[in-house]
C-alpha cells in the first residue's frame, strides 16, 4: 500500500469537492419534480394535549390546497418504530408505546406532527395551515428529567407508568459493590450532560413521487441511511414491498446522527403521494428543525470511583437518568445503553465497573443518536471524575491516569467490549509533548499577570466504533443486523464503479473509497467512482453513522475487491496458458509467478464481458459484492488537551488552545481524517462552551432558533493542534478503526477540566456544561461567598 | 405583480415576482440557480451569501425586487469554465468543506473579504465569517482556505 500519490495514505483532494464549489450539488431541496405540489406539516405548538376534531374545512377551500390529512385519515397505517429493545433489569421489556406518524388521540411535544397541508405552492400550503382548527384540551407536561420521574408526575403515556421506558443495567453489581468496600477513597461526582439540538446546516427535506401506472413510490429524502429508510418506512409503517419502493437520499448537507432516524414526515409525504398520485415535496424551515429533529444527550448521572491508597482505581459506580423525549426515536433506546454503559472502562484497567440507566418519556422532542452518541456522555462523566479523583488524592492529573492505563492487549473489560489494540502511552505523551504540558505554569503565570485565570486539561478515552457485530448486537436487542456492503463493477475497458451502503454526507467517501480501489487494482483514481446513497443502484447496506464507513463499509469495498482479483486471476491464467495458483497481481497487472508473462486488468475486465477465449465454467463479467460483518467493534483512542483563560471579572472563557493526539486506525486520507478531527472538534467545543437547548417547565422550547441556541462560529474557536499515533484494528484488513465522532467523544472533558483548573485558585470546583461566562461568572461570586 | 430584472452571472435575467419574493427564492426557483442554500430563517447562516453589485449579501434577506437592475453574482457564476476562481481553488486544496452545505455562502462571503483585503490574518478572516455558520469543518481548514485564497486573488476577483 502506497503513501504516494493517490494511492492509500496520500492526501488526494476529494472528487466531490468541483460540484459543491460550484453550486452543482444535487441536495434534496434541489430536486423538483414534474407536477409537484407542496407539503406544509402543521405542528402541534402544545406539549402535551387531548386532540378532538380537527376541523379542516377552511385550509381545504384556501387558494391552491388541493389535500389537508390529519392522523385520523392515516390511522390503519402503521406507527413509526424503534430499532432496539432493551431488557430491563428485571427481565422483563422496555414499555414501548406507539408513535402515530400524525397525532391521532394526543400531541406529546412542540413539534409533533397535526396534519399535512398539500397545496400548489409552499406558500399556500403554509398559509392554509393557519386555518386549521385543533380541538385541543392542553393536559400538563414533563419538560426534563426531574419533572418526569417527580411523585405523581403527568404521564406520556398511560402504559409507562412513572414515565419509565426501562430501567437497565450492565456490569457486576456484587463485585462493583465489593471493591468498593475494599477501597481507601472513594470519590464522587454529579454531572449533568447538556441536552443538544445536532443543526446539520442543510435542513431536512423530502420528495415523494408516486407512479400509478407501476404502483412504484420513490422518495427523495435527507437521509444518512436510505435502506434502513427503506425498511422501516416500507415494511413496518406503509406495508410496501421493497421492490415498490426506492429511497434516495442525494447530496446531504451533514448528518451528525440526525438524519439517521425515519422520521414521521417520510412517512407523511410518501403516504401522501400516493393518496394524490402528484409528487409532493416538503422542506423543513430552520424554526421547524428546532423542534422536530432529534435532539442528542440530556442525562444526568452520579458515579463514584473507588481507588487503593495508591491511585489504583478498583471500581466504578455509575447512576444515569436519560431524557428520550416524547416518542421513541430509531436508535434511541440504545444510545444510552450499549452506546454508553459499555464504555465505562475508559482506557483504565478498573476491574469493576456498574452502569444503571433508568430511561423517561418527557413531553419534549425525541432525542437520538447525536456525533458520539453515548460514548460523548461517558467519556464526559468519566475524565471529569478521574480529574476530581486526582484532585481529591493529591495526585498528578497525568500521573493518575498513565497508572491505570490497560496495557495488555486483547483485554477484556468488565462491561462487555474486548479491546483488540491500542497504545495509550503513546497518544498520552504525544499530546503532552505537542501541548508543551510541561510548560504550562510559564503560561499560567504569564496570563495571571495580565489578570487571567490561565487553565489546563486532559481527557484520555476510547470510543467504540465500527457498528457493528451483527451477532452481539441482536444479542442486545437490536432489531437489524450492523453488516455493511460493497460492489465493484470493473466496466469492460477497465475503469470501475463502486457502489456501498453507507452514506456520504461530508465525509468524502467518493474519495476514500476511490483511493482504496484504485490503489489495490492500480487503476487510476480518475477511473473509479463510487455510487451511494440510492436504493435503486446499491446493495442493501445500513449506511453511515457510529464511525462505520471505512471500518465496516470499507472493508465489504476490500473484500469486494479481492473476489474480483480472485476472479481475474482465473481469467489470466486462461489467457496465459498458465494456472490461476501462479498467477500475481500487482500494479494493475496478472502476472505468470517468476516469468514477464502478464496480462492487464482491462485485457482481463473485456475478456469477461467479451468472453470468446474463457475458462469452461466461469461466469462472464467482473462484479463482485461483498457484505462484510464485523468481528468486534474497533477502538479509535486518544489524548485531547485543551487550554483556556478566563477573565475573572466577566466569566468569559477564552479557548486558547486544543491539542488531540488520536489513534484512528489506517488512515487512508489524512486531510480528510484531519477535517473528520476538526469538525467533532468544533462540536465538541459547542456542547462544553456554547450549546444547551432548554425547555420550560411548560414544554415551551426556549432555544428555538440561531438566536438563542449558540452554534460554535469562527471566532469562537481556535485552530486545531491535530498529532497522530496509529495502531491498527485487527480483526478488519484496511486496520481501520473510525475517526467521525472523535472529537466530539474526547474534547468536552478536557474543556472543562480546563475551565476547573483555572478556576481552582479562586475556589472553584465544579462547572457543567455549557461553561457560559453568566455561569462561570455566577460560580466565581458564589466561591467568593 | 412586480417584475424584476437584474443581471445574474453575466446574463439579463427577467421574472415576475410576489412583492414578498426574496432574492434566494428568486434565484433557486425562479431561475433553478440552486448552488445559493438556505439555511435558516433567522438571517443567521449565511449559506445563501451571493454578491449584488459586487458585495456580499445574504440572499434571503433581501426581496427580489430589492435587487432590480443590480448586477448579482452566485456560485454557478464564480469559475470561468472549467477554471475554478482562486477562492474555489483554495477551498478545494485546504479541504475547506465537506458536505458542501455552507459551502457556496462561505466562498461567496470570502471573495467579498479578499476583494478588500488581500492578506488578511487568522483573526481577520475568523471575525469576517462572523455571520457563516458550518457544522462540518470545525472552520479550521475554511480559514486556511480563505487566507490562501485571499492572497493568490492578490487583491482582486
Ligand atoms: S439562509 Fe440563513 S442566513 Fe440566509
Ligand atoms: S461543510 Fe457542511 S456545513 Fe460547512
Amino acid at each position: 500500500m502506497s503513501g504516494n500519490g493517490t494511492g492509500i495514505g496520500a492526501s488526494v483532494k476529494r472528487k466531490e469537492d468541483t460540484r459543491f464549489l460550484t453550486g452543482r450539488g444535487r441536495y434534496t431541496d434541489d430536486i423538483n419534480l414534474p407536477g409537484q405540489l407542496y407539503g406544509y406539516i402543521l405542528r402541534s405548538g402544545m406539549a402535551h394535549a387531548k386532540i378532538g376534531t380537527v376541523h379542516t374545512d377552511a385550509a381545504k377551500a384556501a387558494p391552491g390546497v388541493h389535500a389537508v390529512f390529519t392522523g385520523r385519515d392515516m390511522e390503519g397505517v402503521g406507527g413509526i418504530p424503534t430499532g432496539w429493545e432493551i431488557t430491563n433489569k428485571d427481565g422483563s421489556k422496555m414499555v414501548e408505546p406507539g408513535h402515530p406518524a400524525l397525532a391521532t388521540d394526543k400531541v406529546r411535544y412542540v413539534g409533533d406532527c397535526v396534519a399535512i397541508v398539500v397545496a400548489e405552492t409552499a406558500e399556500q400550503a403554509k398559509s392554509a395551515a393557519n386555518l386549521i382548527d385543533v380541538e385541543r384540551e392542553e393536559l400538563p407536561a414533563v419538560a426534563s428529567i426531574e419533572a418526569a420521574e417527580a411523585d405523581g408526575a403527568p404521564l406520556v403515556f398511560d402504559e409507562a407508568p412513572g414515565n419509565v421506558c426501562y430501567d437497565w443495567e450492565v456490569g457486576d453489581k456484587a463485585a462493583t459493590d465489593a471493591a468498593f468496600d475494599a477501597a481507601d477513597h472513594v470519590v464522587s461526582i454529579y454531572v449533568v450532560n447538556n441536552r443538544l439540538i445536532p443543526n446539520a446546516i442543510e435542513p431536512r427535506a423530502a420528495i415523494a413521487n408516486y407512479d400509478p401506472a407501476t404502483g412504484d413510490y420513490t422518495l427523495y429524502t435527507t437521509s444518512q441511511n436510505p435502506h434502513l429508510v427503506r425498511l422501516l418506512l416500507g415494511a413496518f409503517v406503509l406495508g410496501l414491498p421493497e421492490h415498490k419502493l426506492r429511497i434516495v437520499a442525494p447530496d446531504v448537507g451533514g448528518g451528525f446522527g440526525s438524519k439517521i432516524p425515519h422520521y414521521a414526515e417520510e412517512a407523511i409525504l410518501t403516504w401522501t403521494a400516493g393518496q394524490l398520485g402528484r409528487p409532493v415535496k416538503w422542506t423543513c424551515e430552520r424554526l421547524d428543525a428546532f423542534k422536530s429533529d432529534t435532539h442528542g444527550r440530556d442525562h444526568i448521572s452520579t458515579a463514584k470511583l473507588a481507588l487503593d491508597a495508591d491511585g489504583h482505581f478498583l471500581g466504578l459506580h455509575v447512576s444515569t437518568k436519560a431524557n428520550l423525549g416524547a416518542y421513541l426515536s430509531t436508535f434511541a433506546t440504545c444510545v444510552p445503553t450499549y452506546l454508553y454503559g459499555i464504555l465505562f472502562a475508559g482506557p483504565y484497567t478498573t476491574p469493576a465497573v456498574y452502569c444503571e440507566v433508568k430511561s423517561f418519556f418527557t413531553n419534549t422532542v425525541p432525542v437520538d443518536a447525536l456525533r458520539g452518541a453515548g460514548r460523548p456522555e461517558a467519556t464526559y462523566l468519566l475524565e471529569r471524575l478521574v480529574d476530581k479523583a486526582a484532585v481529591e488524592l493529591g495526585m498528578d492529573r497525568v500521573e493518575i491516569r498513565r497508572k491505570n492505563f490497560i496495557r495488555e492487549f486483547p483485554y477484556q473489560t468488565p462491561v462487555a467490549l474486548q479491546y483488540d489494540q491500542g497504545d495509550y502511552d503513546a497518544t498520552l505523551d504525544l499530546a503532552l509533548e505537542a501541548s508543551d504540558w510541561a510548560g504550562f505554569e510559564g503560561r499560567r503565570a504569564e496570563a495571571a499577570a495580565r489578570g487571567k485565570c490561565r487553565g489546563i486539561g486532559i481527557s484520555t478515552f476510547i470510543e467504540a466504533c465500527g457498528i457493528a457485530p451483527s451477532a452481539v448486537v441482536g444479542s442486545l436487542g437490536a432489531r437489524a443486523g450492523l453488516y455493511e456492503s460493497g460492489s465493484v463493477r470493473v466496466h469492460p475497458t477497465g475503469s470501475v464503479s463502486v457502489f456501498t451502503g453507507t452514506h456520504s454526507h461530508g465525509q468524502g467517501h467518493e474519495t476514500t473509497f476511490a483511493q482504496i480501489v484504485s490503489d489495490m487494482l492500480g487503476v487510476d483514481f480518475d477511473a473509479v467512482d463510487v455510487v451511494h446513497g440510492d436504493s435503486a443502484k446499491i446493495p442493501f447496506g445500513m449506511g453511515t453513522y457510529g464511525s462505520r464507513s471505512l471500518a465496516v463499509g470499507g472493508t465489504a469495498i476490500y473484500l469486494a475487491v479481492e473476489k474480483v482479483i480472485e476472479k481475474g486471476k482465473k481469467i489470466a491464467a486462461h489467457l496465459l496458458e498458465a494456472s490461476a495458483e501462479d498467477i500475481e497481481f500487482e500494479n494493475g497487472s496478472f502476472t505468470v509467478a517468476g516469468t514477464d508473462r502478464s496480462k492487464t486488468l482491462g485485457e482481463v475486465a473485456l475478456t469477461a464481458y467479451v468472453p470468446h477465449n474463457y475458462p469452461e465454467g466461469l461466469e462472464p463479467g467482473l462484479e463482485e459484492t461483498a457484505f462484510y460483518d464485523p468481528l468486534n467493534f474497533t477502538f479509535p483512542a486518544g489524548t485531547h488537551i485543551a487550554e483556556v483563560e478566563v477573565d475573572p471579572e466577566t466569566g468569559e472563557v477564552e479557548l486558547v488552545a486544543v491539542t488531540g493526539a488520536d489513534d484512528v486506525g489506517r488512515i487512508i486520507n489524512p486531510m480528510i481524517v484531519d477535517g473528520q478531527l476538526h469538525g467533532g472538534l468544533a462540536h465538541g467545543i459547542g456542547q462544553a462552551l456554547l450549546e444547551e437547548c432548554r425547555y420550560q417547565e411548560d414544554g415551551q422550547l426556549e432555544t428555538g432558533s440561531y438566536m438563542n441556541y449558540t452554534m460554535p462560529r469562527a471566532a469562537d474557536l481556535p485552530s486545531f493542534n491535530i498529532n497522530h499515533n496509529t495502531t491498527l484494528c485487527t480483526h478488519n484488513p484496511l486496520g481501520a478503526k473510525g475517526v467521525g465522532e472523535v472529537g466530539s467523544i474526547g474534547v468536552p472533558p478536557a474543556v472543562i477540566n480546563a475551565v476547573i483548573d483555572a478556576l481552582r485558585p479562586l475556589g472553584v470546583d465544579d462547572m457543567s456544561m455549557p461553561a457560559t461566562s453568566q455561569r462561570v461568572w455566577q460560580a466565581i461570586q458564589r466561591a467568593n461567598g | 405583480m412586480p417584475t424584476v430584472t437584474m443581471t445574474v452571472n453575466g446574463m439579463e435575467r427577467s421574472g415576475t415576482v410576489e412583492g414578498r419574493t426574496l432574492l434566494v427564492d428568486f434565484l433557486r426557483e425562479h431561475l433553478g440557480l440552486t448552488g445559493t442554500h438556505v439555511g435558516c430563517d433567522t438571517s443567521q447562516c449565511g449559506a445563501c451569501v451571493v454578491h449584488v453589485n459586487g458585495t456580499s449579501v445574504k440572499s434571503c434577506t433581501c426581496l427580489a425586487v430589492q435587487a432590480d437592475g443590480a448586477d448579482v453574482t452566485t456560485i454557478e457564476g464564480l469559475a470561468n469554465g472549467a477554471d475554478l476562481h482562486p477562492m474555489q481553488e483554495a477551498f478545494r486544496e485546504h479541504h475547506g468543506l465537506q458536505c458542501g452545505f455552507c459551502t457556496p455562502g462561505m466562498v461567496m462571503s470570502a471573495v467579498d473579504l479578499a476583494n478588500r483585503d488581500s492578506d488578511p490574518s487568522e483573526h481577520d478572516v475568523r471575525e469576517w465569517l462572523e455571520g457563516n455558520l458550518c457544522r462540518c469543518t470545525g472552520y479550521h481548514n475554511i480559514v486556511k482556505a480563505v487566507q490562501a485564497g485571499a492572497r493568490a486573488m492578490g487583491g482582486g476577483s
